[in-house]
């Protein structure tokens, strides 16, 4: 996985924001911007909107109102092919074994399936990677829905909480998986209340969110 | 292509690996072949009069008990909204999620029809025609029933109401299914109905992945 080609260079930037959820406005006049080859760290109180954020930038929720932009993309290309979405539920399916579960996800993202073995390594999973997942620990499901990311290769990572569930071993791969992404020009945004193991302050950028940002 | 195959693929191998699911499936339909007979009272020639109809409830019925799996088990495991994200469009995923529905309700069904028709004392033309109006009609069937899924699928307790709210949109499905199905002095109008039963399912089938697509994506708003 070291020394992976550069990705595709996007920017985003987003201005006045204001996203509502049930009548209720969970943020307001949000506006920030991401540069590729950056981590954006989403920080701020259980409710202040982390989620409701990523939804959005992910173009599952529309927002009330204000702009998000990518830039650097075909216009005829769809927003939603050159980002991963990565939430709370693992998206995958518990009859299948590990092995098939990425083996679908490289598949259906037109990733390519001779990534899955190195992923499944660099999960930390070689060895349960034909067990079926509704056997794997909750440390391992989340390493493996990460894992995800790694077989169909993509610039933007929209992360809520990626680290939930896992020992500090999985902080620190976190970390390096991160590191990795936007070594290569990625752009990663993240939610999160722990800080992550990330080496390079250069590239960390913190957004506050809720009240009393 | 290959990225919509793997979803029809995924799918097939899910069922296949829980065939529990199909079981009952099959049964419930059978079952429902069963039961008639001792309500209406074991007259041979009424029962292959009925036959058709009661073929084709046994199907509609059977095929609403298994739509609450379509879209729910994706839903709650985060699958539905990774795949917003997938290499094919929304409405891609739609067909591919109608197919492998099909695939694993309506191609079981007709295979156990045959076990309903003995039970109907039913003669192999009636069989036969059965049979094709079901291959005709099942795809429309399961386009009415994957909306309602997609229409559903936020929902807590939605478990009945997309049952509900297909039951109304299935019925011009049903009545020329039924009356395609239909032999003896019949049959002559049996081919028409064929005709605008295929007409009809293939429409249905070809505009829900529209549907069904615009369906998922305000489920999350």
């Amino acid at each position: 996985m070291s020394k992976s080609a550069p990705l595709p260079v996007r920017h985003l930037a987003v201005t006045d924001l204001t996203c509502l959820r049930g009548g209720t406005t969970i943020f307001a006049n949000l506006g920030f911007s991401a540069e590729p080859g950056t981590v954006t760290l989403l920080r701020g109180p259980n409710g202040a909107g982390k989620t409701s954020l990523l939804l959005c930038l992910a173009g599952i929720l529309r927002p009330e109102a204000g702009t998000i932009a990518w830039s650097g993309r075909d216009a005829e290309e769809r927003p939603s092919t050159d980002m991963h979405l990565v939430g709370h539920q693992p998206a995958l399916k518990g009859g299948l074994t590990a092995a098939e579960n990425l083996q679908f996800w490289a598949e259906i993202n037109s990733g390519d399936p001779n990534l899955i073995e190195g992923a499944l390594d660099n999960a930390g999973l070689s060895h349960a990677a034909h067990l079926e997942t509704r056997l794997l620990s909750a440390g391992q499901t989340r390493r493996l829905a990460l894992a995800r990311l790694l077989v169909a290769r993509r610039p933007v990572w929209l992360l809520d909480e990626p680290t939930a569930a896992l020992d500090s071993q999985g902080d620190k791969w976190v970390a390096s998986l991160i590191e990795e992404q936007i070594g290569a020009g990625g752009l990663v945004i993240a939610a999160t209340h722990l800080d992550l193991a990330l080496k390079k302050s250069r590239s960390v950028r913190t957004l506050k969110l809720g009240p009393g940002k | 292509m290959s990225a919509f195959l793997a979803l029809i693929r995924r799918d097939l191998r899910l069922t296949l690996r829980a065939p529990g699911e199909v079981l009952t499936l099959i049964l419930f339909f059978v079952m429902i072949g069963v039961t008639v007979p001792f309500a209406i009272g074991p007259d041979k020639v009424l029962l292959a009069r009925l036959a058709p109809g009661i073929v084709w409830i046994a199907a509609l019925l059977s095929a609403l008990l298994a739509l609450d799996r379509l879209f729910r088990p994706d839903q709650e495991d985060g699958s539905l909204r990774a795949l917003r994200h997938a290499d094919i469009s929304l409405e891609a995923v739609a067909l591919a999620k109608l197919i492998a529905y099909w695939l694993t309700t309506a191609v079981p069904l007709m295979l156990a029809t045959p076990l309903l028709a003995v039970m109907m004392n039913m003669d192999m033309a009636l069989l036969g025609r059965s049979l094709v109006s079901l291959l005709v009609g099942t795809p429309g069937l399961a386009a009415f029933g994957t909306f309602g899924a997609a229409l559903t699928v936020s929902l807590r307790h939605g478990g009945l109401i997309a049952p509900v709210l297909i039951l109304p949109l299935s019925i011009p499905i049903l009545i020329f299914g039924a009356s395609a199905a239909a032999g003896g002095a019949l049959a002559s109008a049996g081919n028409a109905a064929l005709l605008l039963l295929a007409g009809l399912s293939l429409a249905v089938t070809a505009l829900s992945p529209f549907a069904i697509a615009l369906a998922l994506r305000l489920s999350e708003d």
